[in-house]
């Protein structure tokens, strides 16, 4: 826009004219909409759709039930992922932190049992769980420190991370997988595994938890100083943000997401195996990034950790309900991951 | 009573002197240019303004009171704010997001506190206005011309009702017709009895809107009168050495 070349303004006055040219950009290019999350859930309820008429085994209630079940486990660690990708982190060891919290969850149930607590009711369940939950913490807590403190890379403290935690998960229970148990277990199945009304507890726990962070990234100052992180970490810091304890927040909070998701599987599975979760950080991160989080740091959201997550499984399901050999399925998910990007390139052009 | 007032400022980085001897008075209200050439000394001068580092020497006093900055956040305190050369904003938040970045407007909900987002736009939208500058609360940084960006960072400053304003060569990589939006903006800091003091290597940038001079040489202040009674050949040769004092 050249208007102001040609009708100078009066003296003074900034010319409007010269904000002509950064104008809003049209409801389909801004806000959700211009989202990769966006298009990415049209291309869930298509490929959902085109299922339903291929096989009409996808919609039968079974089917539902065991893809919303599976696609949740994976769904509350990619929220925790998401999180610490947002602030331009990343978390490899989620995989290995679900089997330890796992696994410290069942050994304390054991080993409750045979206390004096085991009279008391949902003690030991309640202990076992917090064991649990504690371990993701310090392991959590370790990771975030190391990067906001130390300064270590991400990529690295948690790649460590990966290998501590698996191998601590096979060196305390020698390689056993170990079965929760003692006086809380129905209760603790029915925590973990059961249903309210039909619907999967771990889907109930899922949205229930992407609904928190949506608030909190949102409505939150803490959200907006994670956002700042992922944009600008310098910015962030200059103007007086908290960002080592922002930082730490975030791999804790992403630990502890994988260690809860580690707990629920216990009750799904009726046990912990040491190479329980094994490779799931790698679907995590893909989860996190088909929904739109942006490893660069400052985008993502849990609109998109859950549609991604979701995404995977039903191509995952659909692909094992077509009879394609089940190998195919890895194939297929790294193809969406480069297309979910690349699709986002060419959809923002320039801007990109 | 002067704003900020330098006495005989030092700084020594191990043998080396990268500040001797800085006498230095900013009246309220008042746009000083702080000029000369890299490693003379500006950005050492302006970072124990800015409360970065502490000076060697010499003492510093704000608003009649002496002031010992150990870190950034003490100069933020008593009403100093700095807008940074790369300007220091997030690019994926909004333009009210960014002015409030680290000073969040608040509201309690039961036992929680959530963003007040209408306030903060709300606010942010005065402060834009009140800078005549036509950048949108709700509109995201990414988006914007060099001139919005420094409006944005401006706007920070006001926010805290800063009474001195350190600008870091803030017309350094914006086209020429951002450069006139900017120095609008630092006009209208000074409208608002803000003082200012403008690191910049551009000659007309100073002159058209600074009303003093200040030059540095190898750490020396070697010059520092109004820009009405220099002009840029006298500023150059001050800070080529070409002139030794003025």
């Amino acid at each position: 826009m050249m208007a102001s070349e040609t009708s100078p303004a009066p003296a003074g006055t900034i010319e409007t004219a010269d904000f002509a040219n950064v104008g809003r950009a049209a409801w389909w290019q801004r806000g959700f909409f211009a989202s990769q999350t966006a298009y990415v859930a049209v291309a869930l309820a298509a490929i959902v759709v085109v299922m339903a008429v291929l096989s009409p085994a996808f919609l039968s209630p079974g089917n539902v039930a065991n893809v919303a079940k599976n696609f949740s486990f994976i769904g509350i660690v990619t929220l925790g992922m998401t999180l610490v990708i947002v602030t331009g982190g990343i978390d490899l060891s989620v995989g290995s932190v679900m089997a330890l919290s796992a696994i410290a969850c069942a050994m304390a149930m054991q080993a409750l049992a045979g206390t004096g607590l085991a009279s008391v009711p949902f003690a030991t369940m309640a202990l076992a769980i917090l064991a649990g939950l504690g371990v993701a913490l310090l392991i959590g807590l370790a990771n975030g420190l190391l990067v906001a403190r130390v300064g270590l890379s991400p990529f690295v403290t948690t790649l460590g991370m990966l290998s501590i935690a698996r191998g601590l998960a096979y060196a305390v229970t020698e390689g056993r997988g170990q079965t929760p148990s003692g006086p809380d277990i129905d209760a603790f199945y029915a925590f973990t595994d059961g249903t309210i009304l039909g619907v999967p507890m771990a889907v109930i726990y899922l949205l229930g938890l992407a609904a928190i962070l949506g608030i909190v990234l949102h409505h939150t100052a803490f959200g907006r100083h994670v956002f700042a992180l992922g944009g600008n970490e310098k910015a962030a810091a200059l103007t007086g943000v908290a960002v080592e304890r922002v930082k730490v927040c975030v791999y804790v909070l992403c630990s502890l997401s994988a260690g809860f998701a580690g707990i629920l599987m216990t009750g799904w599975l009726g046990s912990a195996p040491a190479n329980l979760a094994t490779g799931y950080e790698l679907t995590i991160i893909a989860a996190a990034v088909i929904g739109g989080a942006n490893l660069a740091g400052g985008v993502g959201g849990p609109a998109g950790a859950v549609i991604g997550a979701l995404l995977i499984e039903v191509i995952r399901n659909g692909l094992v309900l077509a009879g394609i050999n089940a190998y195919w399925q890895i194939v297929l998910v790294g193809m969406i991951i480069i297309l979910a990007v690349l699709v986002d390139r060419l959809r923002s052009g320039r801007t990109a | 009573m002067a704003l900020l007032e330098l006495r005989g400022v030092g700084k020594d980085f191990g043998a080396i002197r990268a500040l001797s001897d800085v006498d230095l008075t900013i009246e309220p209200g008042e746009a000083v240019g702080l000029m000369g050439d890299n490693g003379a000394g500006k950005s050492t001068l302006v970072k124990i303004i800015a409360g970065n580092f502490a000076p060697t020497h010499g003492s510093i006093a704000f608003d009649g009171q002496p002031v010992h900055f150990t870190r950034p956040v003490d100069a933020r305190n008593v009403g100093i704010e700095v807008v940074y050369q790369d300007l220091a904003l997030a690019d994926n938040l909004t333009a009210a997001a960014n002015v409030f970045l680290g000073r969040e407007l608040r509201r309690r909900i039961g036992p929680f506190r959530f963003l007040d987002h209408r306030a903060m736009n709300r606010r942010a939208s005065e402060l834009f206005a009140e800078l005549k500058s036509e950048t949108r609360a709700s509109d995201v940084v990414r988006a914007m011309s060099g001139g919005q960006r420094q409006a944005v960072a401006i706007a920070r400053t006001r926010l805290s009702d800063a009474k001195l304003v350190l600008m870091d060569e803030p017309t350094a990589a914006i086209s020429v017709r951002q450069v006139a939006e900017v120095l609008d903006l630092i006009r209208r800091l000074k409208d608002h009895g803000v003082a200012v003091i403008l690191i910049s290597h551009r000659m007309p940038d100073v002159f058209s809107v600074c009303d003093r001079v200040v030059v540095l040489r190898r750490g020396r202040k070697v010059a520092d009168k109004p820009v009405a009674a220099s002009s840029p050949e006298e500023v150059t040769a001050l800070i080529t050495g070409a002139k030794e004092a003025a």
